[in-house]
């Protein structure tokens, strides 16, 4: 079953433009327990993928092997068409054969964390400056009038001399957004974006979200936040057990759920 | 009260002050260098480093500094190749050197322990974040972990200078005349060792309190976003009073 579908989601978009992602039989072993049991997906410019599952079914594992925060053990990651080499260490696991190469591409994907992970001890405006003059080598000047357009844009300006432990969860998840934006990234990875705040500071932050997948940004974005899968997103992507259980079209996927464990899953989030 | 007495031993100690400080700096100085060593080592990876360091950590902080002190100045010299070694020997048959040798190597042991216990209290996640943005290994450190660490091992540390200042006293017993040896030598020369070893007291007591100070206030600086945030800290303020 699961095989047939992946193989389904990559001639699907057969447009012959590179995909800004493109994962290919993605594999990730922790001990003995198989995560990810080979993982394929696609993203092409614009879209907006929802990367659903229950706990344990890999789906944020498997963004993690995308910028190599986490190492696969075997599969492929192209970002933009570029393969991001790899090579075996002495221990026989997978590693990455150039660093510089993994840096680079790291800057092209700009990632939001479950737990903001801003960096504490800079203020916000610090925390927006610091990767784009120290890894873009971009002007200071510049990267400061960017981030203040871009705490307006969230609608943290007023914080921007705070540090992050004196705001709100959803003020600081705006503000990790902010910092992924200054880095004019190509494609935005989110880990789970709103499962570490209280409900009342959800909103919030999915407004800022929505708002950037108008403005036609490639988004993966692993949720549990099913109205944004359903309403904001291009494509949904359901993982089960390491595996790909069903991809498609957002409003397709919750009317008529392609799969029983798809439709166990937002059975259970209805309830 | 003999007045008079304190004023001129407080005075005749105090003289000797800028040599429990030359200890005291040089000590410290050099222990944070090998100390830095150290830890780079035990956090480098490699087996043998964490072994070497694992070792040097148990010796140096196992043992007393007074041992390793004889050890150094009266021991070393037991030995033919350390008497004819052009450079160890105007080292280690000089009291001073020997005993800032002593509380290098032995800071160190204790300060590298501070420093990877600092390492490793830095939140995995703030790593990861630069690690997502692109970082290298060493602007990560640089901006990130360094940062982060130097506030966590900041109070430690503090602590740990101010038992070096008071281990310059140790100096004393290897002939060096600081304000310790001074002190006992005015105890020895008129025998009124409460006077003395008061006014010694009081100013290792007011040294160290200076220490602390700076300490509290490089702290201080360095910290704002430990602090409560702006608003709560104007709250917390006392209600000016009318009356």
């Amino acid at each position: 079953m699961s095989a047939n579908v992946a193989a389904a989601a990559q001639a699907a978009p057969s447009s012959g433009e590179t995909p800004a992602i493109s994962v290919k039989d993605l594999r990730k072993c922790f001990g003995d327990h198989e995560v990810l049991k080979g993982i394929s997906l696609e993203a092409h410019k614009g879209d907006v993928i929802s990367i659903l599952g229950s706990s344990g079914s890999g789906k944020s594992t498997m963004l993690r092997c995308i910028n190599l925060l986490e190492t696969p053990d075997s599969g492929e990651v192209r970002v933009d068409g570029e393969l991001i080499k790899m090579k075996r260490g002495r221990d026989g696991h997978q590693m990455p054969a150039d660093i510089r190469q993994v840096e680079r591409i790291r800057a092209n994907l700009a990632m939001v964390f479950q737990s903001f992970n801003l960096w504490s001890h800079m203020t916000v405006l610090e925390n927006l400056v610091a990767a784009p003059t120290h890894v873009l080598k971009r002007p200071r000047a510049e990267c400061l009038e960017q981030a203040e357009v871009l705490l307006k844009r969230v609608g943290i300006w007023e914080r921007r001399n705070y540090y992050p432990p004196h705001m709100s969860g959803g003020q600081q998840q705006r503000a990790a957004i902010a910092r992924a934006l200054a880095m004019n990234p190509k494609v935005m990875l989110f880990d789970e974006p709103t499962s570490a705040l209280d409900p009342e500071l959800v909103g919030e932050v999915l407004r800022v979200m929505r708002s950037l997948a108008e403005e036609g940004r490639t988004m993966l974005v692993v949720t549990h936040e099913m109205g944004f899968a359903r309403d904001v997103s291009s494509k949904v992507m359901f993982l089960h057990k390491g595996e790909v259980d069903s991809v498609g079209e957002p409003k397709e996927m919750f009317a008529r759920p392609p799969t029983p464990q798809f439709k166990q899953f937002i059975a259970n989030f209805n309830k | 009260m003999d007045f008079d007495f304190y004023l001129s031993t407080m005075w005749s100690v105090l003289k000797a002050l800028p040599l429990t400080l030359e200890i005291w700096f040089f000590g410290i100085a050099f222990g944070l260098i090998i100390a830095t060593g150290l830890t780079w080592l035990r956090a480098s990876g490699y087996k043998l480093g964490e072994y070497f360091t694992r070792a040097y950590v148990f010796v140096f902080r196992g043992s007393p500094l007074l041992v390793q002190l004889y050890l150094i100045y009266f021991g070393l010299s037991q030995f033919d190749f350390v008497r004819h070694s052009p450079i160890l020997w105007p080292i280690l048959r000089d009291p001073m050197y020997c005993t800032i040798v002593a509380m290098a190597l032995n800071t160190a042991a204790y300060e590298s322990e501070i420093f990877r216990g600092a390492l490793r209290a830095v939140p995995v996640g703030q790593i990861e974040a630069a690690k997502a943005f692109g970082m290298s290994a060493f602007t990560r450190f640089r901006l990130v972990t360094l940062p982060i660490a130097l506030r966590l091992a900041l109070p430690a540390y503090s602590t740990e200078i101010i038992l070096m200042t008071k281990a310059t006293a140790l100096a004393s017993v290897v002939t060096i005349m600081e304000m310790m040896g001074t002190a006992q030598k005015i105890q020895h020369d008129t025998f009124r060792p409460i006077e003395v070893l008061t006014c010694a007291g009081v100013i290792y007591l007011l040294l160290n309190l200076s220490i602390a100070r700076l300490f509290a206030w490089v702290e201080h600086r360095l910290s704002p976003h430990l602090r409560p945030p702006p608003e709560q800290s104007r709250l917390a303020e006392p209600v000016p009073e009318v009356l």
